[in-house]
């Protein structure tokens, strides 16, 4: 399955997939009106390590522990792919407990969300992806 | 081909069945469920009175999900097992032979013998659908509510009805909040949180007696009230396991596989008592993603896969009127306290050992997993950044190889 991964060696910290992210995941169709002047829920982010920047998004674990302990069973794999019933969750953030990663967290309304792989929005394939400037985010199979 | 038998249908039982499908596709599977529900997310019933959740979406699964695994779902309760023949017999005398037993019973509310209880009329406890559904047609916006039990169930209820009823007191022993979550410091922010939104306590106090619409405290004090909750606390249901002859303590003991000390009879869940790896100890860790490892590891051993559960700790992520908390691991008296207070909210850390023995956040929560994973991996904190890890969360408190596998690779 293809699944997204960070090449720390070329991430430049410009925050872009942040912004890419949220916009894909906004469901609307200016960036302008998903982004000016509000807080933005992206559901990637970037880190910082002694300098070094990468970016942090769901791995889509094979053995997911944010699946086994949602206690609303709002949490899914579908052909591998880790997904949120956002109208189930009640925004308990179990899966934030849980998370190794800490890919996933409370979005704008409470509910938890996290990287979905942008399948379902008008993306079709991870945004972050496809807008990073220097490659430093891939979509492939390892 | 083996027949399957569980006994319960909440979520270790979902958990047991999605292990033994992992394994065994064919083979029959019959649960014994003592409510009459499929099964459904249990800490979702405070959220339902909160108006947050409804009946339907609180089914933990989809609706084929019994017709899906090939399971037959009995709705009654088993009331005796015997070991020797493997036999199973329910509450109308039917019996079930099994040859591979989970036991999924979960836990009941504790209710001490008060003086005067029967005279109580609109008195609850709060662990089922039904429980929610009698209380919430009990509930009038001038109701007084008084709750006993100012632990996780008792101030769940508490918010649950916080703005369908006239006030609600809640009392615990306890001189604190969460008391088996929380320390002092913490459990005092959380309490303020929760009288800032209108809950009342009297702490150190509990009720001792009862007439019809009154409680009788240790401290002398008397509360009136329409409506009484008792969430005391829960007790695991062994009853059944020690009759068929497991050993049992607060709990079913359990081994890595969850076998139980009889041979072919598992249990995994609330009622059992496995290892807590934070503490060392066998407890009972109630707790929903615990119910759902265990009966999964369950489910996988008894269809003879190979599964085992042995970095389970004490965790929990609970909110209150949208203050969220999120805790892991033991706080031994003895640690080291890193203490700060990120965005107006609280962290305490406990380390000993060279190890993150456990947590506690309250407000800023952002990827606590990492901490969670910390603790229950017992990382050598020399392999961290320690700076960095009391800071906050984040993948940049491993070392550069390590984050690259995590976030290079399959994982
Ligand atoms: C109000 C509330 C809030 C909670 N909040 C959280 C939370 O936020 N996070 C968290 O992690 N956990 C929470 N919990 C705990 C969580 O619900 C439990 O850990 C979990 O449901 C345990 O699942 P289980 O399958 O082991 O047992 P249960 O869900 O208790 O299921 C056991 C079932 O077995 C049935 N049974 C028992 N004996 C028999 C018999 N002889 N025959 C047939 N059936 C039988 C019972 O009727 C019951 O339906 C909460 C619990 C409550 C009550």
């Amino acid at each position: 399955m293809k699944r997204v991964y960070v090449n720390e060696k070329w991430c430049l910290g410009c925050r872009l997939c942040e912004y890419n992210c949220a916009f894909a995941n906004s469901g609307l169709d200016s960036m302008v009106k998903a982004l000016k002047d509000k807080p933005i829920f992206p559901r990637v982010h970037i880190e910082e390590a002694e300098g070094i920047t990468y970016a942090v998004s769901c791995r889509h674990c094979k053995d997911p522990l944010c699946v086994k302990s949602c206690i609303a069973g709002a949490i899914s794999i579908q052909d591998g792919v880790i997904k949120i019933d956002k109208e189930k969750c009640v925004g308990c953030l179990t899966c934030v407990l849980v998370c190794p990663y800490g890919a996933v967290a409370a979005g704008e309304n409470g509910a938890a969300q996290k990287c979905e792989l942008c399948l379902a929005n008008s993306c079709g394939e991870p945004a972050c992806v496809a807008g990073c400037p220097n490659n430093a985010i891939v979509y492939e199979e390892r | 081909m083996s027949e399957y038998v569980i006994v319960g249908n909440g979520v270790a039982a979902a958990g047991c069945i999605e292990g033994i499908r992992s394994a065994d596709t064919e083979s029959s599977i019959t649960v014994i469920s003592g409510e009459d529900h499929p099964v459904y997310s249990r800490p979702l019933i405070s959220y339902y009175l909160e108006g947050r959740t409804t009946i339907e979406k609180m089914n933990y699964r989809p609706a084929d999900f019994y017709e899906k695994n090939k399971v037959k779902v009995i709705y009654s309760r088993a009331e005796h097992i015997d070991s020797k023949k493997q036999t199973i017999t329910l509450t109308d005398k039917q019996k079930l032979k099994y040859d591979k037993l989970c036991l999924c019973t979960g836990s009941s509310p504790f209710v001490p013998p008060f003086e005067g209880l029967d005279a109580v009329e609109k008195k609850f406890t709060f662990m089922t659908m039904d429980d929610s559904l009698a209380l919430e047609k009990a509930l009038n916006p001038e109701s007084r509510v008084l709750i006993v039990g100012a632990g996780l169930i008792g101030l769940k209820c508490a918010e649950g009805i916080a703005e369908r009823v006239g006030t609600v007191t809640v009392c615990d022993l306890a001189d604190r909040v969460l008391s088996s979550i929380m320390d002092n410091e913490c459990a005092a922010v959380m309490q303020a949180h929760l009288e800032k939104h209108g809950i009342s306590f009297m702490l150190g106090d509990t009720a001792v007696s009862f007439d019809k619409d009154k409680a009788h405290m240790k401290s002398g004090a008397e509360v009136g009230f329409d409506i009484l909750v008792l969430a005391v606390g829960v007790r695991a249901e062994i009853s059944l396991a020690k009759e068929a002859g497991c050993d049992t303590d607060r709990g079913i003991i359990i081994d890595e596989t969850m076998l139980t000390t009889v041979s072919n009879i598992y249990a995994a869940g609330d009622c059992t008592q496995g290892l807590d790896s934070a503490s060392g100890e066998k407890r009972v860790l109630a707790i929903l993603p615990n119910a759902y490892m265990q009966g999964h590891c369950a489910g996988v051993n008894m269809a003879g896969g190979k599964e085992a559960v042995t970095n389970a700790v004490p965790m929990n992520s609970i909110g209150f009127f949208g203050l969220h908390s999120i805790t892991a691991g033991i706080y031994p008296a003895d640690s080291e306290i890193y203490e700060d207070h990120p965005a107006g909210g609280i962290k305490r850390l406990y380390i000993k050992n060279g190890r993150l023995a456990g947590y506690i956040l309250i407000g800023e929560v952002d990827r606590a997993g990492i901490y969670t994973a910390l603790v229950r991996e017992k990382t050598p904190l020399e392999e961290v950044d320690t700076a960095r890890l009391r800071l906050s969360p984040s993948l940049a408190v491993y070392k550069a190889d390590i984050r690259r596998k995590k976030l290079g690779g399959v994982v």
